[in-house]
């Protein structure tokens, strides 16, 4: 990297104005060939607008985007990749209903009048097999995995030959195991000279990976550093300004009774395929049991069928030994159950309404808040009021649109209502997934607190930090089957990636 | 009273539906068009009403039945610049944007029927072509090969839209805008510009169906298609998307009608019978709807404007 003097990309004074948010202020970065620089920051620190401002996507307000020192003249997406810029979002842009090679294929400058998919198969099979991308050209993308799909982002970028390469929190969706590849895929790029931005919160990530690392906040960048010169800890810090305590205290279990009791639960997904195959649970009194997995294993239709939300083909759920299975929500949560769906603006909130309709949202045909059928306004406020005060959700008033919160925020409020009937048995579906470190920092406690209260909870994450964090079990969801379930003590990120990515399940099986 | 199952008769109910099954299909093939590319037009009925009209005024004043295709033709793409105007251009609601076009058309279509014309005259159209040797054969010939060459052209256009959908550039670019614009425009396709031009499209084959309808029933009324644009909609879904499947829809659809008008010439059925009866084809369709029809395969951006970085 010693030759190069002139960076490769070049942000100088970015800024950005949306009505009422400086999305991006006086923002400089640069990026050298073949260098992997990590931007880190949280959501709305303004990492996504400098990429699509980069990317053509939006105009910045102020300032200049410069490749390999020249101006970049880059005003829509077709510019970007002319000018061998290529960014993979993190809701990849892919169209399922194409192969892989059609999807490749799209938009290509030299596409003749007819669609000629077996010269670009080829091709697509020559950058594989040199960057170890594996896929199958003629693979629909609606059959791939999501680490397959990463996989068909990255032969899209190097296919139309890249020079800078953008990366979307990459590896939010990918297993352990999957990550170390994807890693290796990148190094390979820059040792060939493409320069990579790789955005992301995972600290551990960014210090693995990068040459260079710059944090941003608020619309700002707060630092710029090496992995060499810092630490965990000090980025953070930086990401949210404040010291941050990144994994909440837990206080020894108190383990009581079985509260919730999945049995051999058969669920079909959305496809009309079995996604749950027969999956057996227990989560006791004061106990977190945490499930991890790469998304599209089940999880999301294990934790709808608990919550009534979706019916089961087979087996059985309890909630304190009283059977609920296939039973309507309501009678489900009348069992003890508070449910944090993982969807939260589809299946949390109704958007459009306000704080205070979106609180009382569960019990608003009951008392206190509805007498003989009518709503009682000054108890409904009074009883927002103090839900909004002691989960810290920051709204400008109870009469405020929902929509307009931020994630950690409305994620705050779900959990307020939720908790607000004192359940039984919790279940959190991605509890802090887009939500920033504050709010994540808090909604951990919260949990962590509920559980040594003696509610009964599961968490179903694809973070395993967060899964490892919270849990007192951990349990490896794959395939619609809970393959092993172990105490945090001897759960490693290793053993766990392993499970996740089907590793040794048959073993599991067989014992 | 007559037998319907003769061979004549059986002979007679095929020709027929093929030659009714054609405005379904040209304005199917047009909506599937558009619909793979994301858009719904829901004014299909009252663009044939147009085109019908269009094609009828010119035979009436010319004695062309070419010149009346191209006239159909002509006001089918004129509809298309405003309805991609619309949708593409001001990004309006697709559903309440296509309604507004049938109502036009079907107000227009009328007004200038009553001012331009008054009393129902007849005009000629193209009279049968018989497909050398093919129509020759007995009975199949009579069925396939002996129709207007309309009839041929919209079933040739079966394969060519087949074609343009599945093996061209354009028609990945068609199939990636319907599902997912986003990962199109980020590639560097023009949404707008595949959209423009399915609308085109689309319009276009609505405008000719409706030349079709007039120039063969040689005739113009008010609300002539009497709701076949909307059933052709229908078929899309029937089809679902696929020009094959659309054709399969708008040829049962078309032996049904023809199956019930052989029953009333025959005097099978009469009176309140017969007026039950004209409703078959309409509640075959809901059944088969209901029946066939899965939301899978249906573009997943459908009446959703795009806009980009949202």
């Amino acid at each position: 990297m010693a030759d190069h003097t002139v960076p490769l990309l070049e942000l100088r004074g970015i800024t950005k104005r949306f009505p009422g948010v400086l999305a991006n202020d006086d923002v400089h970065l640069d990026v050298l060939p073949g260098e992997i620089h990590a931007l880190l920051g949280e959501n709305g620190a303004g990492k996504s607008t400098l990429m699509k401002v980069l990317y053509g996507l939006y105009r910045p307000d102020a300032g200049e985007v410069l490749l390999s020192g020249e101006p970049s003249g880059i005003a829509t997406p077709a510019d970007a990749i002319d000018a061998g810029v290529a960014m993979i979002h993190q809701h990849f842009m892919l169209v399922p209903t194409l192969t892989v090679a059609e999807n490749v294929a799209l938009g290509l400058a030299d596409n003749g009048m007819l669609l000629d998919t077996t010269a670009v198969a080829g091709r697509i099979r020559e950058l594989s097999a040199r960057y170890g991308l594996h896929v199958d050209p003629s693979a629909y993308v609606w059959q791939l995995a999501v680490g397959e799909r990463q996989r068909v982002e990255i032969v899209k970028a190097l296919y139309r030959d890249c020079r800078l390469l953008v990366l979307d929190e990459p590896t939010a969706v990918l297993t352990p195991l999957e990550v170390d590849e994807l890693f290796v895929t990148l190094r390979t790029m820059a040792a060939d000279g493409v320069g990579l931005i790789f955005i992301s919160h995972k600290l551990d990530e960014v210090l693995a990976l990068s040459d260079r690392i710059t944090v941003m906040r608020d619309g700002r960048v707060t630092g710029e550093t090496t992995p060499g010169q810092t630490s965990k800890g000090e980025l953070a810090d930086m990401m949210v300004g404040r010291a941050v305590q990144l994994a909440p205290d837990r206080p020894a279990a108190d383990v009581g009774e079985v509260r919730l009791a999945v049995d051999g639960l058969r669920v079909m997904g959305d496809r009309g395929l079995e996604s749950v195959t027969g999956c057996t649970i227990e989560v006791r009194a004061g106990e977190v049991v945490g499930i991890a997995g790469v998304s599209g294993n089940g999880q999301r239709e294990l934790a709808e069928a608990v919550a009534g939300l979706r019916q089961p083909t087979g087996g059985t759920v309890a909630i304190d030994g009283t059977d609920v299975t296939g039973q309507h929500p309501s009678r489900v949560r009348a069992a003890g159950l508070a449910y944090v769906p993982e969807e939260r603006m589809r299946d949390g909130v109704v958007g459009e309404f306000t704080v205070a309709e979106n609180l009382i949202l569960v019990d608003h045909d009951r008392d206190p808040y509805c007498r003989r059928g009518l709503l009682r306004l000054g108890a409904i406020a009074d009883a927002c009021r103090d839900l909004v005060a002691r989960f810290t959700v920051k709204t400008p008033s109870l009469e405020t649109t929902t929509s307009n919160l931020s994630g950690g925020n409305i994620q705050k409020l779900i959990l307020a209502r939720e908790l607000s009937g004192e359940p039984r048995v919790l279940v959190a579906a991605q509890p802090t997934r887009g939500v920033d470190i504050g709010a994540a920092e808090y909604i951990h406690r919260r949990l962590i607190d509920e559980r040594s209260s003696g509610t009964a909870v599961l968490v179903i994450s694809e973070d395993l930090d967060e899964v490892l964090a919270l849990s007192d079990r951990v349990a490896v969801m794959f395939a619609g089957r809970i393959v092993e379930v172990m105490d945090v003590a001897d759960a490693t990120v290793e053993r766990l990636g392993l499970l996740m990515a089907g590793t040794g399940v048959e073993e599991v099986g067989a014992a | 009273m007559g037998d319907f199952f003769t061979v004549a008769s059986l002979v007679f109910v095929v020709g027929s539906g093929i030659r009714l099954a054609t405005p379904f299909l040209l304005a199917g093939l047009g909506e599937a068009i558009g619909q793979r590319s994301g858009v719904l037009n829901l004014g299909v009925d009252g663009v044939m009403l147009l085109g019908a009209f269009g094609a009828y005024w010119t035979i009436y004043e010319t004695q062309s039945p070419v010149l009346g295709v191209f006239v159909g033709l002509g006001v089918g793409l004129v509809m298309g610049v405003v309805y991609a105007v619309i949708t593409v251009g001001l990004k309006a609601e697709q559903g309440i944007s296509g309604i507004g076009i049938f109502l036009f058309g079907l107000g227009i279509s009328d007004l200038l029927f009553q001012k331009q014309v008054g009393t129902p005259f007849p005009i000629r159209g193209f009279g049968d072509w018989h497909v050398p040797l093919l129509s020759d054969i007995p009975k199949v010939g009579e069925m396939f090969f002996q129709h207007s060459v309309l009839v041929y052209v919209a079933f040739a256009l079966v394969p060519a839209v087949a074609f343009l959908l599945n093996r061209t550039t354009f028609g990945l670019n068609v199939r990636a805008v319907g599902e997912n614009p986003a990962a199109a425009d980020s590639l560097g396709v023009s949404v707008a510009r595949v959209r423009t031009t399915t609308i085109l499209m689309a319009n276009t084959l609505a405008g000719l169906a409706g030349a079709v309808l007039s120039i063969e029933l040689g005739i113009f009324q008010q609300n002539l298609t009497n709701g076949q644009g909307f059933i052709a909609i229908a078929l899309v879904y029937f089809g679902a998307w696929r020009p094959v499947g659309v054709m399969g829809g708008a040829l049962l659809f078309g032996l049904v009608s023809a199956t019930v008008l052989q029953w009333k010439t025959l005097g099978l059925v009469s009176g309140a019978a017969s007026s039950l009866t004209a409703m078959a084809p309409a509640v075959l369709t809901i059944l088969a709807l209901v029946v066939i029809s899965r939301t899978v395969g249906q573009p997943a951006a459908l009446t959703r404007p795009f806009e980009r970085g949202h």
